[in-house]
């Protein structure tokens, strides 16, 4: 790891300021970033670390939505009785990352802002169709996700909370690595005043959407519609843990999971 | 330099680190605590794993700096001053749940921290659930996962002292 300056901002105005250098880094968890600077991949001149600001911390009901801080870690998404209560799924997702110790220490906000390919986050975010709050604005879900590890984030703007309204129906799976537990194709889906939303993560580049499965959920309602569904290998992604077909074949056997556990 | 001040078994300790500076390297290289061990530095075996104001993390994938203030518990810190071991070290004694010993620091403290955030006792499915940040190479887990079962009872006051280990 090539070193770096530390600075831990308390509040987002100071945060950004340290953040318009273009090669400082934001930072929380750290449980994406610092393997990737343990690897070379980064040399920032400075991690900006963003856990002594508390505008960004806490879940929080607000009207039909629950709206979550960018610093919230995994284990207190998993544990909420708030996100329990109002989506499961959203709960058991952030239950099933990783393993005790990275979501003891992980952050929504880093998960959703870094947009690995194999993480679970984005599947929630994109599903759900969430709100992305920022130091500036707000994006949708379908504006947000650009591609492999690229987000309509600019430089210095600083994700500050997820919004995820409230669905009828929800439902997560995942088949997952064996050895590091990350996504090797997830769906998620859910049903409520946006309609059916499908989101896959995983198996592509980017997590996105299956027009097909979204189709077919709407004009019925249960796992049976989208059994007959394939999902192309075209662009999916293909390492020794999996081919890209194989990857395509588990999108399909995760959807019928996904809607076994929506009910 | 940055500075950190931090507890580490109940003792402060103010130590000069680098930015990248990890935990565990200001644990083992700084505080000279080698009780702590570094598996795969990519954090997936949990061979480092040490308690953080009361929760388990992987020490390779923490920064030091972002310890300041923290308190840290070490398997250094498990025994009694007359040596006598925690429940949890004497039960991986009992039950033979090492063998090389390398990933045993990190199997206790992650064991000790799943009985803590279960007070009402554990099923085999949870202990194993529980084990997924740490890797074994040696036993299987079969013996690791029986003295955590054994550990809990006794931790959780549902046994006065551990069952034997069948012969």
């Amino acid at each position: 790891m090539y070193d770096f300056a530390y600075h831990k901002p308390t509040n987002l105005a100071d945060a950004a300021k340290l953040l318009a250098d273009p090669d400082a880094k934001a930072v929380s968890g750290g449980h994406t970033l610092i393997p990737a600077l343990k690897h070379r991949l980064n040399k920032p001149s400075a991690l900006v670390d963003l856990s002594g600001i508390a505008e960004m911390k806490g879940i929080r009901r607000e009207g039909n939505a629950i709206v979550i801080g960018a610093l919230t870690r995994h284990v207190e998404v998993a544990n909420s009785a708030e996100v329990k209560a109002a989506i499961p799924a959203l709960a058991y997702m952030a239950s099933h990352i990783g393993d005790v110790q990275v979501r003891n220490r992980g952050t929504i906000g880093g998960s959703v802002s870094n947009n690995d390919p194999a993480a679970d986050y984005p599947a929630a975010v994109l599903g759900l169709g969430a709100t992305i709050h920022t130091n500036k604005r707000k994006i949708a879900a379908d504006d947000f996700f650009q591609g492999m590890f690229t987000t309509a984030l600019a430089a210095d703007e600083i994700l500050v909370a997820v919004e995820f309204p409230i669905p009828e129906k929800a439902g997560y799976a995942k088949m997952k690595n064996p050895a590091s537990r990350y996504v090797m194709a997830g769906v998620f889906i859910s049903k409520g005043a946006g309609g059916v939303r499908v989101a896959v993560n995983g198996a592509g580049p980017c997590v996105f959407r299956q027009a097909d499965m979204e189709k077919a959920l709407a004009a019925n309602w249960s796992a049976n519609a989208v059994a007959g569904i394939a999902q192309s290998a075209d662009g999916m992604n293909s390492d020794i843990h999996g081919s890209a077909e194989y990857r395509a074949h588990l999108v399909g056997v995760m959807a019928k999971r996904a809607m076994a556990a929506a009910g | 330099m940055p500075q950190v001040t931090l507890t580490v078994n109940g003792q402060t300790h103010t130590a000069e680190v680098e930015g990248r500076t990890l935990l565990v390297e200001l644990l083992r290289d700084k505080l000279r605590m080698t009780g702590t061990h570094v598996g795969c530095d990519t954090s997936q075996c949990g061979a480092c794993v040490v308690h953080v104001n009361g929760e388990s993390v992987k020490s390779c994938t923490t920064l030091a700096v972002m310890c300041n203030g923290a308190n840290i518990s070490t398997i250094e810190g498990l025994a009694a001053a007359d040596g006598t071991l925690h429940v949890m070290q004497e039960a991986f004694r009992e039950y033979h749940a090492l063998q090389c010993g390398f990933c045993t620091p990190g199997m206790v403290m992650s064991a000790i921290d799943l009985v803590n955030k279960h007070p009402n006792g554990l099923t085999e499915q949870q202990i194993r659930e529980g084990l997924e940040g740490n890797l074994c190479r040696c036993t299987g887990y079969h013996n690791i996962v029986k003295a955590i079962a054994a550990a809990a009872e006794v931790m959780q006051g549902k046994r006065s002292e551990m069952a034997r280990a069948a012969d």
